[in-house]
């Protein structure tokens, strides 16, 4: 067991050691001067060379590379060019919004996704399953921020049934002690739930919009995978067996789609936690990807470097979580 | 999928009705300030930070916000000018008090000079550019008691050039004895100073983040009165489209740079006004007279009038620029309104016959790949066609075309020129002064990249940054022009505006051609 652990952290550092290395000769190889985007494009020449200095970029890669790699260890990435705090503290504001969305959305796509799928697979060709597959195509095919623009030109707009962008109204903001950064959570500890319903009028629509999506997503692979696990043998067996129906699906087939599953739900989950920039943009909403984004636009290579370690981070933790979880659910990986 | 769609509608439903109003003492505004890098006032130099630092600092000069254009002091009572014009002796408003409660003194004007001297960030040489630097600051920019600074440049300069520079974001004073207490390894306070604020401004500032809000809430006690909101709050909204459904549902108060399709959209709505405010870009095409045809004055005569500038003002660019053919834009000193081209083909061809190119010839033009320059661009391309004039154009990415700019190789350049600070010479010292035209030549001026030298204008440039007199001065600048506008290998075509809606219950916002004076202090709501 100890070995075992050892070997999981090993790889983990590895994996982590690469994505520093990519990222970072990527931050240097893109035709775009870091410095210019300290000092903006009118400076004088001895201010540009002052900032180089300071900014570390005169010194060989491999010097630089090492200083980055120390700090990235001790948690500091620097500050960002964008907001002229330490990427850490930028790191801790934006990733809960983040997480506030992803989490939601992703409860919608489970707790829709999941069932309709199953439905859809136990009715093959019935017109349930010709539901879930037009709604399944359309989360594919239909561009995220156009479903965000018609949402708000409806249930905004027109109907007035949720708030507009941002996290909350302007009556509202700074209204309740930050805790945890997740406004929801944060009002009810607060126990404000003037503030709590105005923050959930704001992310209803983009969680629902999001949600969709990776409703789609996992409604298509819950029917496949459900498909094929039906057509098999020990299922014709179990109902010849004269087993119930509800038995069959749930007991025999769901169980073994379970594994398979996770991993999808996992990396979904791993996507939207990446930050959805298109629909963090429509919605203005403070995550993940805008700060990427926005850093990426402004060439604020410590905010790059910050989030990317931070998007790689997630993924490495999703894939433990799912191993975990694969332990749990396959008796035969115990 | 009923029963879920119909849980959805439920709960969606239950979500109450809207109440899209803003609080009546709060003003709210929809707006893309990703550009903010710093809250220094003495090292941003981004248009909404500029914006931040006319809320909350005071300046020895500033604007009356209903009349911007001539200068009035600001946290300067009075000044006197002696020593033939290099020395500015400034009388110090009594009794203004900064945020934290510290009163204002030329102590404090002083330490500000020598701060944004000695950092010399990227607006630093706004003032450096009248001689000073960090080991002659102290003396040249020092307080002779609580009330009187004495500010004196390396030789005599208009004073209305001097005036209007201690106007700009770079020479907001900040509270010295707070600066001093959150310095850390000899950084001016500089660290702390980018996310807070430490000044007597209108405005304090409440909180800033990045991309998100940025708020202010007013100072009662500011010596010019205090404003009329309680709050002002900048919602970061980057998304055009989502900008129109704020204001439209009220949820915003003022809707800032909006394109022109969302205005069209929003005219005719009783709720909302919308208007165009003439910003200080200059868009302009420069012709490389290293070019053996475009070297012509002939050539560049006929070019001029092969452009149909309020065409592109008024339907490619539909009111997001404004025709404006000379370097200083409206809203400056000694800017002039004469357009003497429009789109003349005749007049064009019958030059270049002139010049020896009766069937015209063909040239390139770089373009960064954005809007607007691709279709202003295209617009040109088709009134040159007219006379003859084949042009090709290069698209390219903005540093990409500059940067061969820069380097004198192209024919044509499509681009624009912002204006550093509210005074004629900036742009031109840009436009119209070359006095070393070698390959490599220290100063690279817009006149030389289009390898230009004309002395007589040079000469007048010079003239104007020193004459005292304001009207003589004004004088210069729009004889100067006149000459420029016929003579020159540049064909200016417009000046930009800022496009936004208000809702109707919004009264006297306003803001001049740079951040700088954009002044919340006197809006109202009823």
């Amino acid at each position: 067991m100890p070995r075992k652990i050892a070997e999981t952290a090993g790889s983990i550092a590895l994996t982590i050691l690469g994505l520093l290395l990519v990222t970072f000769v990527i931050g240097r190889v893109v035709p775009i001067d870091p410095v210019l985007a300290v000092i903006g494009e009118n400076a004088a020449p001895g201010v540009y060379e002052r900032t180089r200095i300071e900014l570390g970029l005169d010194q060989p890669l491999y010097v630089q590379f090492g200083r980055f790699i120390v700090k990235a260890v001790t948690g500091d990435f620097g500050v960002s060019v964008l907001t002229a705090r330490p990427v850490l503290d930028d790191l801790k504001r934006v990733f809960p919004a983040t997480i506030e969305l992803a989490t939601l959305a992703t409860l919608i796509g489970v707790l829709v996704g999941v069932p309709l799928g199953i439905l859809a697979a136990v009715r093959h060709q019935s017109w349930i399953d010709h539901v879930a597959r037009i709604v399944a195509l359309i989360g594919h095919s239909v561009p995220v921020f156009w479903i965000g623009l018609m949402g708000l030109l409806i249930f905004y707009a027109q109907l007035g049934w949720v708030g507009g962008t941002g996290r909350q109204s302007v009556a509202f903001l700074d209204s309740v002690r930050e805790r945890t950064g997740m406004i929801l959570i944060d009002c009810l500890l607060d126990g404000d739930l003037d503030s709590f319903w105005d923050a959930w009028r704001h992310i209803v629509l983009p969680a629902s919009v999001l949600g969709y999506f990776s409703l789609a997503y996992i409604c298509r692979m819950t029917r496949s995978f459900m498909l094929e696990q039906l057509s098999k043998e020990y299922v014709t067996a179990a109902r010849i067996k004269g087993l119930s129906e509800w038995h069959v699906v749930m007991r025999h087939a769901f169980r073994n789609i379970a594994v398979p599953l996770v991993t999808v739900i996992a990396l979904s989950y791993g996507y939207l936690l990446e930050g959805a920039v298109l629909t963090e943009t429509v919605f203005a909403w403070p995550g993940l990807g805008n700060y990427l984004t926005d850093s990426l636009l402004r060439s604020d290579m410590n905010g790059v470097l910050g989030g990317t370690i931070l998007v790689g981070a997630i993924f490495i933790g999703l894939n433990l979580l799912s191993d975990l979880l694969y332990k749990l659910l396959d008796p035969r990986t115990r | 999928m009923k029963r879920y769609a119909l849980a959805l509608a439920a709960l969606l439903a239950t979500t109450g009705v809207a109440s899209a109003q803003t609080p009546r003492d709060t003003l709210v505004v929809g707006a893309k300030f990703d550009d903010i890098l710093s809250l220094d006032p003495h090292e941003s130099f981004e248009f909404t930070g500029s914006e931040f630092g006319s809320q909350v600092y005071d300046k020895l000069i500033t604007f009356d916000p209903a009349n911007i254009g001539p200068i009035r002091g600001g946290a300067a009572e009075s000044w006197t000018v002696s020593d033939g014009g290099k020395v500015i002796t400034f009388k110090i408003r009594q009794g203004i008090k900064f945020h934290s409660g510290n009163p204002l003194t030329a102590e404090d004007v002083a330490y500000s000079v020598q701060r944004a001297v000695t950092m010399n960030k990227a607006p630093g040489f706004i003032i450096t550019q009248f001689g000073l630097n960090k080991d002659n600051v102290k003396e040249r920019a020092r307080a002779l008691d609580a009330q009187t600074f004495r500010f004196e440049t390396d030789k005599a300069y208009a004073t209305t050039f001097v005036l209007n520079c201690l106007s700009a974001n770079v020479s907001a004073i900040v509270d010295s004895k707070l600066v001093k207490s959150n310095e850390k390894d000899g950084d001016w306070g500089n660290t702390w100073l980018k996310t807070n604020a430490a000044g007597s401004g209108p405005f304090k500032l409440v909180t800033w983040r990045a991309n998100e809000t940025l708020s202010y809430e007013r100072n009662d006690g500011y010596w010019g009165g205090a404003p009329k909101m309680r709050r002002v709050l900048l919602r970061h909204m980057p998304e055009q489209a989502t900008k129109r459904l704020a204001i439209e549902k009220g949820d915003v108060d003022i809707a800032r740079d909006l394109q022109a399709d969302q205005v069209k959209a929003l005219q005719g709505n009783p709720n909302i006004t919308t208007r165009a405010v003439l910003k200080s870009y200059i868009a302009y095409a420069g012709l490389n007279t290293k070019h053996p045809i475009l070297g012509k004055p002939q050539v560049q005569q006929a070019l001029k009038y092969l452009v149909d500038y309020d065409q592109i003002a008024n339907t490619v660019l539909a009111g997001a620029y404004a025709t404006q053919q000379n370097y200083i834009p409206q809203g400056f000193l000694g800017a002039i309104k004469d357009q003497p081209f429009k789109l003349d083909v005749a007049r064009a061809k019958q030059l270049l016959a002139e010049a020896g190119h009766p069937n015209g010839f063909t040239v390139t033009m770089d373009v960064t790949n954005t809007w607007p320059w691709t279709e202003i661009a295209q617009a040109v391309q088709a009134t040159f066609a007219q006379g003859g004039v084949k042009l090709e154009l290069i698209p390219g990415d903005f540093r990409a075309t500059l940067t061969k700019y820069r380097a004198r190789n192209h024919d044509i350049y499509l681009g624009r020129w912002g204006s550093d600070f509210l005074d004629p010479h900036s742009n031109a010292d840009a436009f119209a002064k070359n006095i070393n035209n070698a390959d490599d030549a220290p100063a690279k001026p817009l006149a030389w990249r289009n390898a230009w030298k004309n002395d007589e204008l040079s000469g007048m440039t010079n003239a104007a940054m020193i004459e005292g007199d304001a009207a003589k001065r004004q004088k210069l600048y729009e004889d100067a022009q006149r000459k420029f506008v016929q003579g020159s290998p540049f064909i200016v075509m417009f000046q930009n505006t800022e496009l936004l809606a208000e809702r109707k219950n919004v009264k006297n916002f306003n803001l001049g051609p740079l951040s700088e004076t954009t002044f919340f202090k006197t809006v109202e709501k009823n």
